[in-house]
Order: C-alpha cells, then sequence, then structure tokens
C-alpha cells in the first residue's frame, strides 16, 4: 500500500521474535523465612513473531496472561526463561547504553488514558518527556517543535501543548499516549487493551487512528485486547491466549473463519453480535465454570477441564501449537477441527 | 355479542396504570461546584409486564441516573429531580414518603449492577449478605433465612451453592460474584429488575452465561427487565424494544429488530455504522466525529447537531420533538424520516 518507513526496512521481515518466554510469580509462605510454595504461570511458554507493518492481535480472557507478556516485551518485568529480539538483537540481555537504544524502538500504549498520563505535568511535557532520555531523538531546540508536530499527527491542536490532561477527553487523552508512543519514532507499539475504556463513538476514532499511522510510518503493533470485533477489525494475524499458552495463532482469516481450536470457537461463539435477526439461529458453545487458576493449571492440554471433546489424551499429554490437518495453521489441539 | 361490550379489549393502554412502570417527562440536574449539568433533560420510557427494554447509550447520557431516580438511590444532593413522574403501577413513586419508597425497593423493583465486587459486602458472608434482605424485609428467623439464601443461589445456578454459603465475596470468581448480586435482587420476588451494564465488567463467555441466565430468570419468574447497556450486541441477543438516549435525552425509541434493520435517528445511525463488526470487516469504520456534550454546556436546539451529518438551521434553533414513525417508533430527530430512509437503503 504505502512505502516502507525507509528503503533499508523491509514490509515483512520479522522485527520482533519471541521464543518459549515463560514468566512465573512466585506464591511465597512465612514472613521472616519466606519460602517459595507455588507459582503463578502468567506466561508460560509464549512464541510468535512480529512482522514489520503488521498487526498482531492477542487475544484472551482476563487472567490468560496477554499484559504479563506486554510487560515481558517491554521489560517491566523479567522473564523466568525465553528469548525475544528486537530486530535481531537480544531483548533479556541487553543493559544499559544497548538496552535504552532497543526501548527507543520499542513504545506502550497503555489502556487507561486517565491514570496513564501524569496529572501535574503539561501535554507538552508529557509528550516530550522521551527526549529527556533520549536527547539523540531530538536536539534541545527542535523539542517544542517535534511535541506539535506530533500532536498535529494524532489529530489535536498543536497549540494546546500546555494544558493539562485533565483538560482533555478520554479519547484525546488516548491520542496524547499515543504521541508520547510515537515521540521516539519506535518499530513496535505494544498497545495493550488501547480502546477498551473508550465510549463507542470514540472507539472508532482511536482505531482509525493506529491504522493510519501504521499506513505512513511502516509501524508494526501488537494489539492486545478482550474485544474480538476490534481486534478482527485491526490485526492481520491474531494469537488466542488461554492460561498462559498461545492455543492457536494464524491470520485474521484462519482465526476468525476456520478456527480449529475448540476454545477460540468457543470465545468466538460467544461474541454478542448487533443483530437481532441472529438471535435465535445463532449456534452459541456455551462454556461450562470459570478459568482456573494460573497458579494450579490443569495437567496436559489447560483447557481440558472445560472442553466437551476432551479425552484421555488431554489430561497426560500436551498439545503442540503445530499445523493441523484440519487448517495448515498452528492449533494446539488433539482433537483439531473447523466446526461443523 | 354483547361481549366486546362488557368487556372491552383494550386497544391502547389506559392513560393512568397502562404500563407497569413509566417514566414521564422526567428532569434531573447536578448542581457542582463548577455549575449546574443538566443530566436528564425529559426522559419518558415505559415498561410492560414480562418485558425486556434496553436503554442504550454512551457514558453521561443518564441511563444510569434514570434508573437511580427509578430506585430512589439519586444522591441529593447533588442531585435534584427537578420534575417529571414515575408511575409504578399506576402511582407516581416521587410523590411517595421514603417508608413507602423503602417497601417498593427490592420487593417491587431490584437493581444489580456492573461492579459486583463493590456492591458486595467484602466482610460479610455471601449467605448472609443474601439472607440479609430475608431477615430484614420479610421478617425471616435466621435459619429460614439461610435455607432461602441456598435456594435463591441454586437459582442462580452457582454450584455447591450449601457449601459456598459460608465463602466472602472475594472468593468467588467476576461471574459466580454477580450471580451473588442477582440472587439478593431476586430474594423478594421483584417484577421488575433493573440490571446496569451487568456484564460490562466480565469476559465474553461468562457474560454469555450471566445475559442467558437472566433472560432465564425474566422468563421464569415473569418479571420485566430494564437493561442498561452501551454494548449493541447484548441488546441485540436479548431486548424487546430499545430507548436510545443521548445528552440526558431519549432520541430514539423501537423495537429491536426495526431499529437495527434501519434507525431512524443520526445518533444511533451512527453509533451502529462505528462498531466494528466480526461478521463483515470493512476497511475503515465510519466515525461520529466531535466529542459527547458538556453537560453544562448542552448545545442550543438539537444537542447532537455539533456532530450531525444531517445537520441544518433548523437543529441549531429548534429542538426536536419525537417524531412517531408508525409501529410506536419515534425519533427526537428533524429529519427522521429521511435517515430513516437512507438506513433503510
Amino acid at each position: 500500500m504505502t512505502a516502507p518507513a525507509s528503503p533499508t526496512k523491509v514490509r515483512g521481515e520479522t522485527v520482533l521474535a519471541v521464543e518459549d518466554l515463560v514468566k512465573h510469580f512466585p506464591i511465597t509462605r512465612g514472613v521472616v523465612f519466606q519460602k517459595q510454595v507455588g507459582a503463578v504461570k502468567a506466561v508460560d511458554g509464549v512464541s510468535f513473531e512480529l512482522r514489520r507493518g503488521e498487526t498482531l492481535g492477542i487475544v484472551g480472557e482476563s487472567g490468560c496472561g496477554k499484559s504479563t507478556l506486554a510487560r515481558l516485551l517491554m521489560r517491566l518485568e523479567t522473564p523466568t526463561s525465553g528469548r525475544a529480539t528486537l530486530e535481531g538483537r537480544d531483548l533479556f540481555k541487553a543493559s544499559g547504553a544497548e538496552l535504552r537504544r532497543l526501548r527507543r524502538n520499542m513504545q506502550m500504549v497503555l489502556q487507561d488514558p486517565y491514570t496513564s498520563l501524569n496529572p501535574r505535568m503539561t501535554v507538552g511535557d508529557i509528550i516530550g518527556e522521551p527526549f529527556e532520555i533520549h536527547p539523540e531523538a531530538a536536539p534541545k531546540g527542535s523539542r517544542q517543535r517535534r511535541v506539535q508536530e506530533l500532536l498535529d499527527v494524532v489529530g489535536l491542536n498543536p497549540e494546546h501543548i500546555n494544558r493539562y490532561p485533565h483538560q482533555f477527553s478520554g479519547g484525546q487523552r488516548q491520542r496524547i499516549g499515543i504521541a508520547r508512543a510515537l515521540a521516539l519514532r519506535p518499530e513496535v507499539i505494544v498497545c495493550d487493551e488501547p480502546v477498551s475504556a473508550l465510549d463507542v463513538s470514540i472507539q472508532a476514532q482511536v482505531i482509525n487512528l493506529l491504522e493510519q499511522l501504521q499506513d505512513e510510518l511502516g509501524l508494526s503493533y501488537i494489539f492486545i485486547a478482550h474485544d474480538l470485533s476490534v481486534v478482527r477489525h485491526i490485526s492481520d494475524r491474531v494469537a488466542v491466549m488461554y492460561l498462559g499458552r498461545i492455543v492457536e495463532i494464524g491470520t485474521e482469516d484462519e482465526i476468525y473463519e476456520r478456527a480449529t481450536h475448540p476454545y477460540t470457537q468457543a470465545l468466538l461463539s460467544a461474541v454478542p453480535v448487533p443483530d437481532p435477526e441472529q438471535r435465535d439461529t445463532r449456534n452459541m458453545i456455551r462454556l461450562v465454570g470459570d478459568v482456573p487458576s494460573p497458579a494450579n493449571p490443569p495437567s496436559g492440554c489447560h483447557f481440558r477441564t472445560r472442553c466437551w471433546k476432551a479425552q484421555e489424551v488431554c489430561a497426560h499429554e500436551d498439545p503442540a501449537a503445530v499445523p493441523r490437518a484440519a487448517d495448515p495453521h498452528p492449533s494446539a489441539c488433539h482433537f483439531a477441527e473447523l466446526r461443523a | 355479542m354483547s361481549q366486546s361490550a362488557v368487556h372491552p379489549t383494550p386497544a391502547s393502554p389506559t392513560p393512568e396504570g397502562g404500563h407497569l412502570l413509566e417514566v414521564r417527562d422526567l428532569h434531573v440536574e447536578f448542581r457542582t461546584s463548577e455549575g449546574v449539568a443538566k443530566v436528564i433533560n425529559g426522559v419518558s420510557y415505559h415498561l410492560d409486564a414480562g418485558e425486556t427494554l434496553a436503554v442504550l447509550g454512551e457514558s453521561g447520557s443518564g441511563k444510569s441516573v434514570t434508573a437511580q431516580a427509578i430506585m430512589g438511590i439519586l444522591d441529593t444532593p447533588p442531585a435534584v429531580i427537578r420534575s417529571g413522574q414515575i408511575l409504578y403501577q399506576g402511582r407516581d413513586l416521587l410523590t411517595r414518603s421514603e417508608e413507602q419508597r423503602r417497601q417498593v425497593r427490592g420487593k417491587e423493583i431490584a437493581m444489580i449492577f456492573q461492579d459486583a465486587l463493590s456492591a458486595l459486602n467484602p466482610t460479610f458472608p455471601v449467605g448472609w449478605q443474601i439472607g440479609e434482605t430475608l431477615r430484614q424485609r420479610a421478617g425471616m428467623s435466621r435459619s429460614d433465612a439461610r435455607r432461602r439464601a441456598v435456594e435463591l443461589m441454586d437459582l442462580v445456578k452457582i454450584p455447591a451453592a450449601a457449601d459456598r454459603l459460608g465463602d466472602y465475596p472475594h472468593q468467588f470468581s467476576g461471574g459466580m460474584r454477580q450471580r451473588v448480586m442477582i440472587a439478593m435482587a431476586l430474594a423478594m420476588n421483584p417484577k421488575v429488575l433493573i440490571a446496569d451494564e451487568p456484564t460490562t465488567a466480565l469476559d465474553v463467555t461468562v457474560q454469555a452465561q450471566i445475559m442467558d441466565l437472566l433472560a432465564d430468570l425474566r422468563r421464569d419468574l415473569d418479571m420485566a427487565m430494564i437493561l442498561i447497556t452501551h454494548d449493541l450486541g447484548v441488546v441485540a441477543g436479548v431486548a424487546d424494544r430499545i430507548a436510545v438516549m443521548y445528552a440526558g435525552r431519549i432520541v430514539e425509541h423501537a423495537d429491536v429488530r426495526s431499529l437495527y434493520k434501519a434507525p431512524a435517528h443520526p445518533y444511533t445511525k451512527g453509533l451502529l455504522e462505528s462498531i466494528p463488526r466480526m461478521d463483515v470487516r470493512g476497511q475503515q469504520l465510519s466515525t461520529i466525529r466531535g466529542l459527547p456534550p458538556n453537560l453544562m454546556r448542552i448545545p442550543s436546539g438539537c444537542p447532537f447537531h455539533p456532530r450531525c451529518p444531517y445537520v441544518q438551521q433548523v437543529c441549531v434553533d429548534v429542538v426536536p420533538h419525537d417524531l412517531v414513525l408508525g409501529d410506536g417508533r419515534t425519533s427526537a430527530c428533524h429529519f427522521a424520516q429521511e435517515v430513516h430512509d437512507d438506513s433503510a437503503r
């Protein structure tokens, strides 16, 4: 569609590769002599690749580990094990100046536009703060101009540079958060539920902005959300997470039209369709029970306790996320098949 | 042949007491240090026995405040009910004493809220909390209240109810907590259940379970339900009729099927077009331009006019009345017929 951000950067090459990423939060008992009695397996072996200029959607219910995954990628948490490379450089081994350089290339947009902006700082200071840490990104004299450019890019009035966050609406604040993420011209932006706090009429404006910026700047997005309709709209590929693992990953079409994992199928079927004519004809899979605790996930396939296809083998053998006969995209189910 | 003269079939609902619950021309404002916010500006809607009415709107549209006025749980001050009537079985609740309203609250009209964790008391077991209503209001003994609490927990399909009576709210998952709150609301067998964003805090698979449960309970217990939500998908799944609110007014009112087929207010039309659809994947989402109005400075004429693609001079000058479009549909838009015909195309 549009030209790549720069001639050396080819659209479609891998920007970020994640291999077998694990994050276990220890559960400890005792005050003086703490000992570990277990672990919350928030992220339990996640692998994927993100290509330049694409959006990878990550969906799953609360507690599936999608936000921990985001925090790991931003190095806000230290992984228990696993590897991630950003443009070929190891994300978790970097430190000091190298880490700072890597961080320039990966930025984050947060869910809540009310708590993610410091109320005591002006918009100009908020968006310009990244330049304090990375002075090479914008020389001192040019910062104000650069901030105003950024405000313009996200559709805010550049003259409002001296206003405070409370003078903006929720949607406008989310634009400020996006401007801050763009300040250092990153390659990858991790969006953690960027529109879920916004009203429907405002949500569409922010989604369109994210899409437009991607086209213009050649950005890659990791788009974490629980709203499956929004994820389908914005994503090129989608990963479905359940209890710390990716159970199915594929193109938007493969996941939404040809899902082979029972969890994906149930999740999709539960999404309310804004069409009353489909009320009686819809074929909804009703899952029973709640998501088990990530501190004590079921053996074998994590989903087996709620799965209507579960057999003996599911309790013993961990299904690998590999292409299945039913459809050639990775699906972690022993009995992967298309929905009838 | 004289049968019809003796027992006339009610062709139209009688003016007084025709509806189970009716809100008439309600005006509510909030007096704050920064000024007066006109939160409800002439809301009218009704609810008949056994039906589900969805009240749809974005934050600040006044959908929850209307419900709180019905329940009599508005904080006054800062809220002031300026005018209007809330008729329950033909009698105006707003003119009744607090004691009389207490008799209606819970017993006749009950409410469930979005955030079950903050609606429940963290320091008491759920069985005790469900039983509290029964002991206080129905004068039940502790053991009777306990027994009834188990029945109610069974009714809302909480597994192993008898064993979980002594558990505290934090020991339940989000979906189970919402069930506990529903059980509390049902304790006095209300005729009307107001559900204020009952599934907004829940995951989709749990949301589907709770909406199923609410629909089943409404049918089995023959209640009427007001479902307050911002989610067009949830409305499409359960509601019979829908009232769309914007800036403290009902801008469109219709039965659900005809509204989704052809909205007759530009705001409803804009909303339906701006939601990403899982079944239809478009290139770009259409948006409603601008922002919802500041309730301290509501635009002149039609409050939606600064954001409306159909805007004309008349919209700036004149407040539109409800235009009737047949089948009891109304739309508060000067160009309702045009919008409807455009949507139907």
